[in-house]
């Protein structure tokens, strides 16, 4: 294998589509005969439906149906989960449509088809639904007092706890622990495209077609089939220019049935495209969590154990990913950190809110900022310096591979794969400058504070269990890459191309098409998420190389007469034994499907700094200086792994200063619109900077790589919120909740202020 | 009602509704699909146009109001050939990566250079600022519309 294209800063093949507005997302397909689909969704959060009336929009020029629940013999299908897929979560799963109980504000009750989407909308004024009012859940306090179940089973799904030593013992004789409660703000990942779904039914050759598949369209099909009655084989997902990802879009949704089964009902195409305040009420929410934890160590700083609750609201339904972000929580509290003895639970709770699935680093977010926070509470306690607390804890090379809590149930083990977590600490200081700006901790310089912090974190990749990608030769001498994983923006066509051109030590040119996320190209696709997609995608890719070249081997030495260890497979051509020789196009059509099986997974670990002033007059908070510094293992493109950390990052400032989905007690979305859910702009957030290296191959697989789409947002709410304490450590201000939007910063300062004149 | 403009240099003539929006009408019935939708309510920008000349929210305008105008998209800013010399520096600089909110910031940023071939980074922040991009974290954006000023400024001659 050849080493041109990997590592090399190539250009992206996907630009050239997309700059010239030539990208073919699902809003953008419009078949002959197109129907639009618009969805009837509850205004009530909690409540019983006692009628559907329909008759009025039914009569509207331009209707062509309104479906319920009604339209379903044996009630609507139920969406199982796709990962950690418990049977006590099945009481909690979410029905395709409400039948008889509507449970968050935005839960679909009736989808109307008509000739535009405007028609559709006017009809949706015309149904008339009843639903009697229950008392609605919007909290945890009132989810835990019962009064009001979502459920029949209530309204706690499951408690996982995360369990490594003997946590009890630990604390026993402890000679310092200290308790902190802190809190991260429901937010999501937001998509700049909404989702879509276009499905077409054709009943001549009894074929599903359902374009606007992302992410998991193997694993789609799967639900859909059975779903709707039909063989998978009699279903193709197709994977269009997807507008984003981050863990929401893809997975699947009531929509994902509720689209095809109307299709197959009317016997046309029907779209459905997401509005924005659909899209805010609809997809997966995220974040929304709790701690409650102690710490105990040594008077020097080493930490003996680890304890306490956590809480994840988990909205309405047990969505298919719902049990990630909290299991993380509970799971990944120690982050890169050697904690021997641990005892967190986490309880997923429900709540008439939207449900809630993944969001780039999953519970990572969440609980990176509750340990680092109580990290640099200890440190001060305990008057060791931050960096010097948390150099005595990192877990050390050699101790790898380093087992984390398991958790149960579900008998999830860990291990950590490899890492010098110390030199990514001392590269992020230098990068910051960290011994130089130490002067500037605290201080106030023309009316705002400064205030310095770091936090170490690892993100976690190469979910398996599989990834499949197909490499086939064409009459012209190129190739082409069918994978199995999904394309969401972050650049895949450009990355295997790369890594193809050097398997196959051949011209960037001649990988004529990488094509993937459809049901169609290969026989097996587990999709992208958890950073998986160059990790397991890539290395399957290796494989299929071995195998291509197995079989144009076996073809040659058949042709040759010969052995086939006798034949030489080159770039242009392929010899046999006396010089005898084909040209590699006489094997065009020759396919290979490569596999690359994984249970374990890699890990990317880094440091984050940040150097931030806060005005105390308006509590808004500037990030002067931020340093990202990531080991990635191996990189296969700089530019769209740089692309990967500022964006996340980004993604994770929007988490930390600004993103909320805020519920009233009713259970109503008070952030419906843009102007309500604050997202990071252009001018918010310039001074950013991103370094990463390649010093720990990943040993568990054949490019080393270690996924890297989620480090830049996992270490960002804590780094900042640490920032923040230090800038106003002379008014004592110890953030313990996020957002750190402006109003809150000023809050805490007033109160700090308060309490001084108070005493 | 019947509407005359011209979209991309050619004349239009479209029969629509008075409440369909400009976007909706390049998109559904010019079939102009590189006018993305983020929003519909004026705050992503993913939509933004140029009428006559001048940056526009696509979603805010009515279809209708582009009566006797000159519609740009961003097709109207690209040719087959070769990319332009913005859009080279949008993918010089991996100032993309979904897309989605890339034709709204091309159309952005050309408006912008081609009033102010000569902005600084702090204006170009301000003027990205009202397109919102998930993807990128703006940096990249920035430093390609800061890159492609120069495919802007006219030859020295030629300045009054």
């Amino acid at each position: 294998m050849k080493n041109t294209f990997i590592g090399a800063p190539v250009e992206r093949r996907e630009d050239l589509r997309f700059l010239r507005g030539r990208g073919q997302y699902v809003g953008d397909l419009a078949p002959q005969g197109l129907l639009h689909a618009v969805i009837l969704r509850s205004a009530v959060a909690h409540g019983h439906i006692r009628s559907i009336d329909a008759s009025r929009a039914l009569t509207m020029p331009g209707v062509h149906a309104v479906i319920t629940a009604k339209d379903m013999p044996g009630g609507p299908p139920i969406i199982p989960m796709r990962l950690q897929p418990l049977p006590e979560f099945k009481p909690f799963e979410q029905p395709v449509i409400a039948a008889d109980k509507v449970r968050y504000v935005g839960e679909p009750i009736a989808v109307v088809l008509a000739d535009s989407a405007a028609v559709g909308e006017d009809a949706l004024e015309a149904i008339a639904v009843d639903i009697a009012p229950l008392p609605p859940v919007a909290d945890r306090a009132t989810a835990t007092k019962g009064a009001s179940a979502l459920f029949e089973k209530g309204n706690t799904a499951l408690v996982f706890s995360a369990v490594r030593g003997d946590a009890a013992a630990a604390f026993k004789d402890a000679p310092y622990r200290r308790r902190e409660q802190f809190k991260t703000q429901r937010h999501y990942g937001l998509t700049m495209e909404p989702r879509g779904v276009l499905a077409e039914w054709d009943a001549a050759q009894g074929i599903l077609r359902v374009f606007g598949a992302a992410k998991v369209p193997f694993f789609n099909r799967r639900i859909l089939a059975a779903q709707i009655g039909l063989p998978e084989t009699a279903i193709d997902m197709v994977e269009n220019d997807v507008g984003g990802g981050f863990g929401a879009r893809g997975e699947f949704y009531p929509e994902d049935f509720l689209i095809p089964f109307a299709a197959r009902q009317v016997g046309r195409p029907v779209r459905w495209i997401e509005d924005r305040r659909e899209n805010l009420m609809a997809m997966n929410h995220a974040r929304e969590a709790e701690a409650d934890v102690e710490i105990a160590c040594t008077r020097d700083g080493v930490i003996l154990g680890l304890r306490g609750h956590t809480y994840a609201d988990m909205g309405a339904y047990m969505r298919t990913n719902g049990a990630v972000g909290a299991r993380n929580v509970a799971q990944f509290m120690s982050g890169p950190y050697r904690i021997e003895n641990i005892d967190i639970d986490v309880t997923l709770f429900m709540t008439n809110k939207t449900p809630v699935g993944t969001y780039r680093g999953p519970g990572r977010f969440e609980t990176d900022f509750f340990r680092e926070r109580l990290f640099d509470m200890v440190a001060k306690d305990l008057g060791i310096d931050r960096v010097e607390f948390r150099r005595r804890n990192l877990v050390a090379d050699a101790e790898m591979p380093y087992r984390l809590a398991t958790i149960t149930p579900f008998e999830s083990k860990d291990e950590l794969d490899s890492g010098d977590y110390q030199s990514t600490l001392d590269r992020c200081l230098m990068e910051i400058g960290w011994n130089e700006k130490q002067k500037l901790q605290g201080k106030l310089i023309d009316g705002r504070y400064h205030g310095l912090a770091l936090g170490c974190f690892i993100e976690g990749g190469a979910a398996g269990p599989k990834e499949t990608v197909k490499i086939a030769l064409n009459p012209d001498a190129t190739f082409t890459v069918l994978m199995g994983s999904s394309a969401v923006g972050q650049g895949v066509e450009t990355v295997f191309a790369q890594i193809a051109a050097d398997a196959l030590e051949v011209p960037l040119e001649r990988i004529r098409e990488v094509l993937h996320g459809s049901t169609a190209y290969v026989s097996d696709g587990y999709g992208a998420y958890h950073s998986r997609s160059v990790v397991m995608g890539g290395s399957a890719l290796l494989d299929a190389v071995e195998k291509f070249r197995a079989a144009v081997r076996a073809d040659a030495a058949r042709r040759f007469g010969c052995a086939e260890d006798a034949v030489r497979v080159g770039d242009d051509k392929v010899t046999g034994p006396d010089g005898r020789a084909l040209a590699l196009t006489e094997f065009a059509g020759i396919a290979a499907e490569g596999f690359f099986l994984n249970k374990k997974h890699t890990w990317t670990y880094g440091a984050h700094a940040a150097h931030v002033t806060v005005d105390a007059k308006t509590g808004r908070v500037e990030i002067l200086d931020y340093a990202a510094v990531e080991d990635v293992g191996r990189i296969i493109n700089p530019n769209t792994l740089k692309g990967q950390v500022i964006g996340s990052l980004v993604q994770g400032l929007g988490g930390a200063f600004l993103e909320h989905l805020v519920y009233d007690d009713q259970g109503q979305l008070l952030t419906g619109s843009l102007m309500d859910y604050l997202l990071p702009t252009a001018s918010d957030f310039p001074n950013l900077r991103s370094v990463t290296t390649e010093l720990k191959p990943s040993p568990i697989n054949p490019l080393g790589a270690k996924g890297a789409g989620e480090g830049g947002i996992i270490a960002a709410g804590g780094v900042v919120a640490n920032a923040v304490a230090n800038a106003l450590g002379d008014f004592g201000v110890e953030p313990r909740e996020l957002p750190l939007s402006p109003p809150r910063v000023w809050e805490m300062i007033d109160a700090a202020r308060s309490n001084a004149a108070a005493e | 009602m019947t509407t005359r403009f011209e979209v991309n240099g050619k004349a239009v003539e479209v029969n629509v509704e008075p409440r369909m929006t400009l976007a909706d009408c390049l998109r559904e019935v010019l079939r102009l699909t590189g006018t993305h939708l983020g929003c519909e309510h004026g705050v992503c920008g993913a939509c933004t146009v140029l009428v006559d000349g001048e940056a526009v929210r696509a979603c805010l305008m009515l279809a209708v109001q582009a009566e006797g105008r000159s519609v740009t998209t961003v097709e109207g800013l690209s040719n087959d050939d070769d990319l332009t010399p913005l859009q080279k520096s949008f993918r010089k600089h991996h100032a993309l990566q979904c897309g989605f909110c890339t034709p709204g910031m091309i159309t952005t940023a050309h408006a912008l250079l081609s009033e102010e071939p000569d902005c600084d980074a702090d204006r170009v922040r301000e003027v990205l600022s009202g397109n919102i991009c998930r993807c990128t974290g703006y940096i990249p954006i920035v430093e390609a519309v800061l890159d492609a000023r120069s495919a802007y400024r006219k030859p020295a001659g030629d300045r009054g």
